[in-house]
């Protein structure tokens, strides 16, 4: 607790988390730290672990050892700082998309007319005006993930976890959520924590990359891009830093994928 | 296509009434009549009321009986799909229940509750609550797991997760199983009224057998048949009405 109050700088600290699935060691002896208002990603191949550590971290799931400290308090359990982004939407298929996106705060007591006005707020942010009446059904892939981020972006929390949030929809769409979220940790002062399978887009995003290797599960190696951050969208991916580092990452990665 | 819906309904109402008609004409069997007679002795229970004062009867160990395993099934499948103990020591008896030779049991019940209304409540139950039970406890525990997880992610207590997600998630299936369920009920409320005690209904199928008079019995059969379908049919409007968007399923892939 007194050294994790003094830390102003990371929005989240892992220190020491351990996590075991019966015999199986998902997680050995991870510490990593989370800039404030920076986007970290988590990368690596299947199995290492890094959907787990975003879900401790959440406080969806329990460690075996070690601690989570979220702005100098240490996580039980989800709270009010965090906010979740499902890999699969998670969304309510009987709710409109307002009230998918007001469910959060819904759950936090907030009253209907005012968590409805926060809601259609996020959803024109999101780019979704004019859908509040529509079901998740009637929408595309990218659209559904764009109220689940609306979601997350109207309970307001400090730190947003994102668990594979662009995998389930298409290439194209795939892009224009990058370059969004881009702007969106520009803009929002929030601290990001993002889990991707994707090089390119780790690398594209991120203000730090944490790469874990599996079995066991442990932080090999930290890269902060940092040459190309300030350039248009649109140069980031002609960048040499950005290709360097992309090859980079997948020259140390290559002999864990089978 | 509204009108088309009611074509095609009007259309089967009347190859099914006219093969029977038909099959009543040849006739099939001495104890089978023929749908007009059967429709003459349905409009005579009616006009003299014998209908409605069979009804009156019939219909207290059937609400009663449906209404009881409609809730109390409900709750117990809500209960058994929540926790895995619960679900090892409640859902065989369920299972027992459903594949139980029902009439072969009456004896035992009326031995224990007599022959009033407990004992036919009681067939109701056994005949409806299973399957509501079954049905709800499966639909619950297949509640997608991340939706319970967001639910949990965004601080819901226990009892919002419950009512805002499992439930909503699983009415389609629980009512599915209410749909099963009430309609075995009905036959439970025929069925006791017949080994139990004639009363009601049961009481009109069982004197106008015993005389010979098969149209009358024919009348009173169709006249539950009748009776179920009108429930079923409320029952649906009130899904609907409750759960609107539910039936277009998930999006998650």
């Amino acid at each position: 607790m007194t050294k994790s109050t003094t830390n102003i700088e990371h929005a989240v600290t892992v220190r020491n988390v351990h996590k075991n699935y019966g015999d199986v060691q998902a997680l050995e002896n991870m510490s990593l730290d989370f800039p404030r208002g920076q986007l970290t990603s988590l990368l690596g191949p299947s199995g290492c672990g890094k959907t787990t550590l975003l879900k401790i971290i959440a406080g969806l799931l329990p460690a075996t050892s070690g601690e989570i400290i979220v702005n100098g308090t240490p996580v039980t359990g989800p709270g009010p700082d965090r906010a979740f982004v499902f890999q699969d939407f998670a969304l309510l298929p009987w709710a409109s998309v307002l009230r998918n996106v007001a469910f959060g705060l819904e759950l936090r007591g907030v009253a209907k007319s005012e968590r409805e006005a926060i809601a259609e707020k996020y959803i024109a942010n999101v780019g979704l005006a004019g859908f509040e009446n529509s079901f998740p059904h009637e929408l595309s892939g990218g659209m559904r993930q764009r109220v689940g981020l609306a979601r997350a972006l109207s309970v307001d929390a400090q730190v947003l976890l994102m668990d594979e949030p662009f995998s389930a929809v298409d290439e194209q769409t795939r892009r224009k959520f990058q370059e969004d979220l881009l702007g969106l940790v520009k803009n929002e002062n929030k601290t990001f924590i993002f889990v991707t399978h994707s090089i390119e887009e780790a690398v594209y995003v991120s203000d730090q990359i944490a790469i874990l290797l599996p079995r066991p599960s442990r932080v090999s190696e930290i890269i902060k891009p940092s040459g190309f951050r300030h350039k248009s969208a649109d140069h980031i991916r002609r960048d040499p830093e950005y290709l360097d580092i992309v090859d980079n990452i997948w020259a140390s990665l290559r002999s864990y994928v089978e | 296509m509204r009108h088309r819906s009611l074509f095609l309904t009007l259309l089967s109402a009347t190859i099914v009434f006219g093969a029977w008609e038909i099959a009543g004409r040849v006739p099939v069997s001495f104890a089978f009549p023929t749908f007009l007679e059967s429709m003459a002795a349905f409009w005579v229970l009616i006009v003299e009321g014998t209908l409605f004062t069979a009804y009156a009867e019939t219909l207290k160990p059937l609400v009663v009986g449906v209404t009881i395993s409609a809730f109390l099934g409900i709750g117990l499948g809500l209960w058994i799909g929540l926790s895995e103990k619960i679900d090892w020591l409640i859902s065989p008896i369920f299972v027992v229940m459903q594949t139980a030779p029902l009439a072969a049991l009456i004896p035992l019940l009326v031995m224990a509750y007599g022959i009033g209304l407990t004992s036919k409540v009681f067939v109701v139950c056994i005949m409806a609550m299973p399957v509501i039970v079954l049905n709800t406890s499966g639909a619950v525990r297949n509640t997608p797991a991340s939706l319970k997880e967001m639910g949990h992610a965004f601080l819901g207590s226990r009892s919002d997760i419950i009512l805002k997600i499992i439930l909503p998630a699983a009415s389609p299936v629980i009512f599915a199983g209410l749909r099963l369920g009430i309609s075995a009920g009905f036959i439970g409320a025929i069925l006791s009224e017949l080994k139990i005690t004639p009363t009601g209904v049961g009481d009109i199928i069982t004197f106008s057998r015993s005389i010979a008079d098969y149209p009358t019995m024919y009348a009173a059969i169709m006249s539950i048949i009748l009776l179920a379908v009108l429930f079923l049919n409320v029952l649906e409007r009130i899904e609907i009405f409750l759960f609107g968007g539910n039936n277009k399923g998930y999006v998650s892939e």
